[in-house]
């Protein structure tokens, strides 16, 4: 489904992968793990640009507009799915059709009596999660998200995590919580400047790989 | 090299009465001149209008070099330029003031929505699925974003096309400019302080009565007012833009045989281009430059004195809000009717306008330095003594700003020193206005070509040096 083979990417002089081999099959959970700057981003970003039309993807900095409302934000979602005089009417008056859609993911993200609520208003965890229901709602089979629950409380963080899993086919993301992507993942793909220092599923993760991964440069 | 020499006969004594008028205003007038007033905000509503929906759709295309240099051209012709254009094409109706107004503010609006478009936060378009409709992507991920820099800058506008509005009442439209020069001319200053107080707490309280959710009743309440009153000849038009403005050796041989022949004699236009420049060109772009460089050297200095005087860290309560009121009165009077005033009391020479356009733009600049200075916050050991204070702890900390925002200015006061040659003054407002009276649109069009040759120089010129100081207008202080 997503192939990479011997790629290497850089911004300006900086090498952020290199050759980097990594193959995905759809219905995976991949989780990336690494330490900063190892290049997790980076190579979600160019698996993204593979399937653009038919994924989603969860930014870091959440991509949202702070002007607008969670609805509306979740609605961009979709923005691509409906005529321009559709998403007219709905920025201006929110059509029922929509709310009806839109509202099951909130609530399932606790995020339902936000709905009307500007995102700007909102507190970190809140906007992360607004960001989150913004993907799921793209109805897609493949989800990207860089860092998902950063800003959502340990517990939570599981839960949003678990509800992502189960309800999209493939999914890839970023972790800085090893836990977590060892508890959510099927596959981890430990990065190290911009390298593949290992791909296999959690159970065969020690401890030794993971202290070889976190080292000090 | 410039003229400054007092002309009049007894300046202090007129000085005197106009101070006497300053304290005795006449109410009464402005009642006798309502319709001017209502004409003034009409016209302002009107040509804001146009210009905000032109505007718009123009920066769109704003990276496109034809819209840019188009927009450059039209922002660079004074609003008095463009009455004095279309009076003859639309004659003295309501149109002739609306557009005058119109067409200036399309080029800085489309100007300052692109730049508001390219400063604003891109990063909300990256959760915007890729293959949306532009328009839909507009709507969500770019207009919610740049919405309130857009809506303070054009009620900003706002502000300065009442301004405009009224001065356009100097060259005959029935603004409040019309009465103003009548009422100055006849030395009747205390109907020109009524008038001018009445400006004043119009634009002070525009805040008040212009809210957003209702400004569109305003729009088609001016539209309704002077639709009945607007009269156009096509005939004139055509006229006008075929005919009219081409050079005389294209015109000469069917103006005297009595037809609208044209010919192509190239020659003669390029002689009849040549004898313009060397008798009126030159010298009117001399004397405007000059006149522009004094100004900026003076707004400068005038900025470095004003602003302290309404900046939290060297005045406090009264002085600083007495300050800050008189700072408002002298930038929301207009350089024209400054100059205008200025003039009765000193005669024609660069003094008057040198005082109005240093005033006007000292002010403005004073205000916007001393709101830059007020976020700034004092070292633990800043000097303690306010003039130890000012050159060694706030001065040099807002200075980058302070040159962004002069330079910024400097187009502007540019456009400012070559209009005020209608009042008198050697500049190329002066050759223009004279040509019109003449009759001679050809002329006065190529002048004001130039006019707006040299005012896009200088705003290229502004561009480039603000580029390599890397000083910004963004009210951001240096640390």
């Amino acid at each position: 489904m997503f192939r990479l083979q011997d790629v290497s990417v850089s911004y300006k002089d900086t090498l952020a992968l290199k050759n980097i081999t990594v193959h995905i099959q759809e219905g995976e959970k991949v989780a990336l793990i690494g330490p900063s700057g190892a290049g997790k981003t980076t190579l979600l970003y160019t698996l993204y640009e593979l399937e653009k039309q038919s994924s989603a993807f969860v930014h870091q900095h959440y991509a949202l507009v702070p002007q607008l409302s969670v609805f509306h934000n979740v609605y961009m979602g979709r923005l691509d799915h409906h005529r321009t005089t559709y998403n007219l009417l709905n920025l201006l008056k929110p059509q029922k059709k929509e709310i009806e859609k839109i509202y099951p993911i909130l609530d399932s993200l606790g995020m339902a009596e936000n709905m009307f609520k500007r995102v700007g208003a909102l507190s970190g965890g809140q906007q992360q999660r607004t960001a989150i229901a913004r993907a799921m709602f793209r109805q897609v089979d493949t989800l990207f998200a860089d860092e998902p629950v950063s800003s959502i409380d340990p517990h939570q963080a599981g839960t949003v995590l678990q509800l992502i899993t189960r309800t999209t086919k493939t999914v890839i993301l970023s972790l800085h919580s090893v836990d977590l992507a060892l508890q959510f993942a099927e596959r981890i793909i430990g990065m190290r400047l911009g390298q593949v220092i290992f791909d296999m599923p959690p159970e065969k993760v020690d401890d030794r790989l993971l202290s070889q991964l976190y080292q000090p440069c | 090299m410039a003229d400054l020499e007092v002309t009049t006969l007894h300046p202090w004594q007129e000085l005197q009465r106009l101070a006497i008028g300053a304290v005795t205003p006449d109410f009464m007038a402005v009642y006798e001149v309502k319709q001017a007033f209502l004409n003034t905000v009409i016209f302002a509503f009107c040509g804001i209008f146009l210009s905000i929906v032109m505007g718009s759709v123009l920066a769109f295309f704003f990276e496109w070099k034809p819209v840019r240099l188009f927009c450059a051209f039209i922002r660079a012709v004074h609003e008095i330029f463009w009455a004095l254009i279309f009076l003859p094409v639309v004659g003295l109706n309501p149109l002739c003031g609306v557009l005058a107004i119109a067409v200036p503010y399309t080029g800085i609006f489309a100007k300052v929505y692109a730049e508001i478009r390219q400063e604003s936060d891109h990063s909300p378009l990256a959760g915007v699925p890729f293959q949306t409709h532009p328009i839909s992507r507009f709507f969500y991920g770019v207009l919610p974003v740049i919405y309130a820099d857009i809506k303070h800058y054009s009620s900003y506008r706002l502000e300065c096309a009442l301004r405009s509005s009224a001065i356009l009442g100097f060259v005959g439209l029935p603004t409040l400019g019309f009465h103003l020069e009548t009422a100055f001319r006849e030395g009747l200053y205390s109907e020109v302080f009524a008038i001018l107080y009445c400006f004043y707490f119009l634009i002070a309280s525009l805040k008040y009565w212009v809210k957003e959710k209702i400004s569109w009743l305003y729009v088609v309440l001016a539209f309704a007012f002077i639709s009945k009153e607007i009269s156009l000849s096509w005939g004139n038009v055509t006229r006008f833009f075929t005919y009219e403005i081409l050079p005389w050796p294209m015109r000469r041989e069917g103006v005297l045989s009595g037809t609208q022949d044209i010919s192509f004699s190239w020659d003669q236009v390029w002689g009849w281009g040549q004898d313009i420049l060397q008798t009126e060109g030159f010298a009117g772009v001399w004397e405007t430059v000059v006149l522009t460089q004094i100004v900026l050297v003076g707004t400068g200095v005038l900025t470095l004195l004003a602003f302290p005087l309404v900046c939290r860290h060297f005045q406090q309560g009264f002085p600083k809000h007495f300050s800050r009121y008189i700072l408002i009165i002298i930038r929301t009077t207009p350089e024209y009717i400054l100059a205008y005033a200025f003039l009765q009391l000193w005669g024609p020479s660069m003094l008057p306008a040198i005082l109005a356009i240093g005033l006007h733009n000292g002010a403005i600049l004073g205000h916007l330095t001393g709101q830059n200075a007020d976020l700034i916050q004092l070292r633990a050991d800043a000097p303690k003594g306010k003039i130890n204070r000012y050159f060694f702890e706030v001065l040099p900390r807002v200075y980058g700003q302070f040159l962004a925002f002069l330079f910024y200015r400097w187009e502007v006061m540019m456009r400012e020193s070559a209009i005020l040659g209608i009042l008198g003054i050697y500049t190329l407002g002066f050759y223009i206005d004279s040509a019109i009276s003449d009759d001679k649109m050809d002329k006065a069009v190529f002048l004001i070509l130039i006019t707006a040759l040299l005012n896009m120089i200088i705003d290229t010129t502004s561009q480039i040096i603000r580029k390599r100081l890397k000083i910004s207008t963004k009210l951001v202080t240096s640390s």
